[in-house]
């Protein structure tokens, strides 16, 4: 934060401003690669590697109390995203600046003090929280091994602080719960509480309420929602649900075999779609409101094996509107003709 | 007469060392073929437990009372021996998460073929066509009956598990939470073909999601369940547009939507628990505009307007809405 000469939460953008000279966090053509497993056959005959490209050159910004939705189908590559931001995974090449400092090149020891500033949220807080933990050990537990807080007095402290941020109030009456003892909706607030007492200026939200029972969601939401806008940090919010997306988040970028099909703000991308396969997507959500029963674009087939990519665009196979080009030329992320915002970019090349 | 008449359906759970729980208390409702239906609300407000009464599936520990009837017929009347005459063949169901319940080692072809040996209804050769038949039917191509679980994609194996269900030619398919675990398009998929099948087989159809979105894209009709009891049932328009109950129209409230701007608001509280008698309104902890009757008299479920019941006191109210 400040020791990185950054911005306090004074200079936090609000929606829709452009970033910063320096932002939270910059993703620059990011790619990781899994290495396929071969079999002895495989190798005794010198087969080639095989590569999964889960990332494929994304790019991104992100801005201290912004919320971006990374959305896409499951094996679009959000979640590696994710991993490879967090450093759970190496990536194959591509840069990720938090706070201008690129991760990528720093060795464990250096990156360990790092790490407290970007935290993640995963999908199940039933299985996120050890059971045999306390509310109070879960939560003071990443204070230990950041060594935050001098005593045992002061972590408590600390702990009922971020409880009650993250809406478990009062705060005392959970710490000598164990999970068991909680709803979903309180497990994941516990879990949130746990990454806040490290004072994060990054959050990765994975699937964050996608576990949970309807009735509890929008609270849970409505927190990471204030958590940002508080200018405090800055939210990248993976997820397969676009109706939450595009009610919560400033931005979303659409995912598809690697790549960033579409990216802007929210309301333009669901509202002003220009890539065929958010129109798609669009198309079958499900709406609350039985009269609005669009006729749903159904797209055949799932998507493709990662492991040999398509020619060309590689969405091209499963398009209804691909030409003869789109087989050949590989489109990139440009402003489309038919854009409202400056800031709207979709990978075709018929937009 | 319709389809399926389910009346005054009650069912117990009796845990070892626990009080019982009392996890559908007096569910009715009733359909026709071709209909679908969907059972809507949180986890835990007996939504399951219905559809697994109806099939006479409920654990050994669980009673239940009250009536299903088939064409007329009280399938629950003698136990497991009178179910066991149309469960498979009459009444089937999905079960939530059944695609990740086939049998690894066995191709599927085999595994939609199993059962229709066991009902009698075809063996051998006969049994491997009519599963190539049936898969053909989901939209799978029937050579890949030879295939195993593991080379099917999500969305395949779940629609072999609704091939499964429909082998021998039910009248009546619950599905329970059928596209939960599934990407979006491939639920669109999956919802194309059950609503695709309830109109070419005029097959009855009773969708349990916790998912509204779903249920008003699916269902002409829907229920919605609280505290192990329907508190308002009727089109699925008419719950979205003009709810009679609290509950569903919070229930709405809660669920974001894709070009919605209003407030997307959580319900406070949790389900009661359903080991002891609750003394008024189940829902009434957790509403927003209780009336002073709500914590002592307990609402019965009523007609508000044709085909449209809701079990809220402030139905009763002069001028209610």
């Amino acid at each position: 934060m400040s020791e990185n000469g950054q911005p306090g939460p004074a200079a936090a953008t609000a929606a829709g401003i452009t970033a910063p000279e320096v932002p939270l966090l910059e993703v620059s053509d990011l790619e990781t690669y899994y290495e396929v497993r071969r079999g002895l056959t495989e190798r005794a005959t010198r087969a080639p590697k095989q590569w999964v490209h889960a990332v494929d050159g994304v790019s991104f910004r992100l801005a201290r109390g912004e919320m971006m939705a990374l959305v896409g189908e499951s094996g679009c590559g959000k979640t590696t995203t994710a991993q490879t931001i967090l450093g759970m995974v190496k990536p194959t090449s591509g840069t990720i600046r938090l706070n201008g400092t690129n991760l990528t090149e720093l060795g464990e020891r250096k990156l360990r003090p790092l790490r407290r500033t970007l935290q993640m949220i995963y999908q199940d807080p039933y299985e996120s929280l050890d059971p045999r933990f306390r509310v109070r050990e879960s939560v003071e537990e990443p204070m230990l091994v950041h060594g935050i807080g001098g005593s045992r007095a002061e972590r408590e402290k600390l702990a009922v602080e971020a409880l009650e941020r993250a809406g478990l109030s009062p705060a005392r009456l959970f710490l000598d719960r164990y999970p068991h003892e909680l709803s979903g909706g309180q497990r994941q607030r516990v879990a949130i509480a746990a990454a806040l007492v490290l004072g994060p200026d990054l959050l990765l939200a994975d699937e964050p309420v996608s576990m949970l029972d309807v009735s509890v969601r929008a609270g849970v939401l409505s927190l990471l929602d204030t958590l940002r806008r508080n200018g405090d940090m800055g939210i990248l919010m993976i997820t397969h649900d676009l109706s939450t997306a595009a009610r919560f988040a400033d931005r979303i970028a659409v995912m598809y075999l690697g790549r960033i099909v579409e990216h802007g703000p929210a309301s333009d991308v669901v509202r002003n779609p220009q890539h065929p396969y958010t129109k798609a997507l669009l198309s079958v959500v499900p709406k609350r409101d039985p009269r609005e029963r669009a006729t749903p674009q159904i797209l055949t087939g799932e998507t493709p094996n990662p492991v040999e990519l398509p020619s060309g665009c590689r969405f091209h196979p499963r398009c209804p509107v691909a030409e003869e080009r789109c087989r050949l030329e590989d489109p990139q992320l440009r402003l489309p003709a038919a854009a409202t915002a400056p800031d709207h970019q979709a990978a075709c090349l018929l937009v | 007469m319709s389809l399926l008449e389910v009346s005054g359906l009650h069912v117990w759970f009796d845990p070892p060392s626990a009080a019982e729980v009392h996890a559908v208390q007096g569910v009715s409702f009733a359909l026709d073929a071709g209909e679908r239906f969907g059972l809507v609300g949180e986890s835990g407000c007996g939504k399951t437990t219905t559809i697994l009464a109806l099939m006479g599936l409920l654990p050994p520990n669980a009673s239940a009372a009250g009536e299903v009837l088939i064409n007329g017929q009280n399938i629950l009347a003698g136990g497991e021996e009178s179910v066991q005459a149309y469960r498979w063949k009459d009444i089937a169901m999905v079960f939530q998460g059944a695609m990740n319940a086939l049998n690894p080692v066995k191709k599927v072809g085999w595994q939609i073929a199993e059962p229709m040996a066991y009902h009698g209804i075809a063996e051998g050769a006969g049994a491997r066509k009519r599963a190539g038949e049936l898969l053909e039917m989901v939209g799978i191509p029937a050579a890949a009956a030879e295939r195993y679980p593991h080379e099917f994609s999500g969305g395949m194996r779940q629609r072999a598990a609704i091939a499964m269900a429909l082998a021998c030619e039910p009248k009546i398919l619950l599905a329970d939470e059928p596209t939960t675990a599934l990407d979006v398009m491939v639920q669109a998929q999956i919802l194309a073909l059950l609503t695709g099948l309830t109109a070419d087989l005029g097959l009855a159809l009773v969708l349990v999601t916790h998912d509204l979105p779903v249920v008003a894209q699916v269902c002409e009709r829907a229920a919605v369940m609280y505290a192990g009891e329907i508190v308002e049932i009727g089109l699925t328009d008419t719950l979205y547009h003009a709810p009679r109950h609290p509950y569903t129209r919070l229930l709405f409230a809660a669920t974001p939507d894709l070009y919605g701007r209003d407030a997307v608001i959580s319900i406070p509280g949790a389900p009661p628990r359903l080991d002891t008698e609750i003394a008024g309104c189940p829902f009434r902890p957790r509403c927003d505009v209780p009336l002073d009757r709500c914590s002592s008299e307990h609402p019965e479920l009523r007609v508000v307007e044709p085909a449209h019941l809701a079990a809220c006191h402030r139905n009763d109210l002069v001028g209610a809405t």
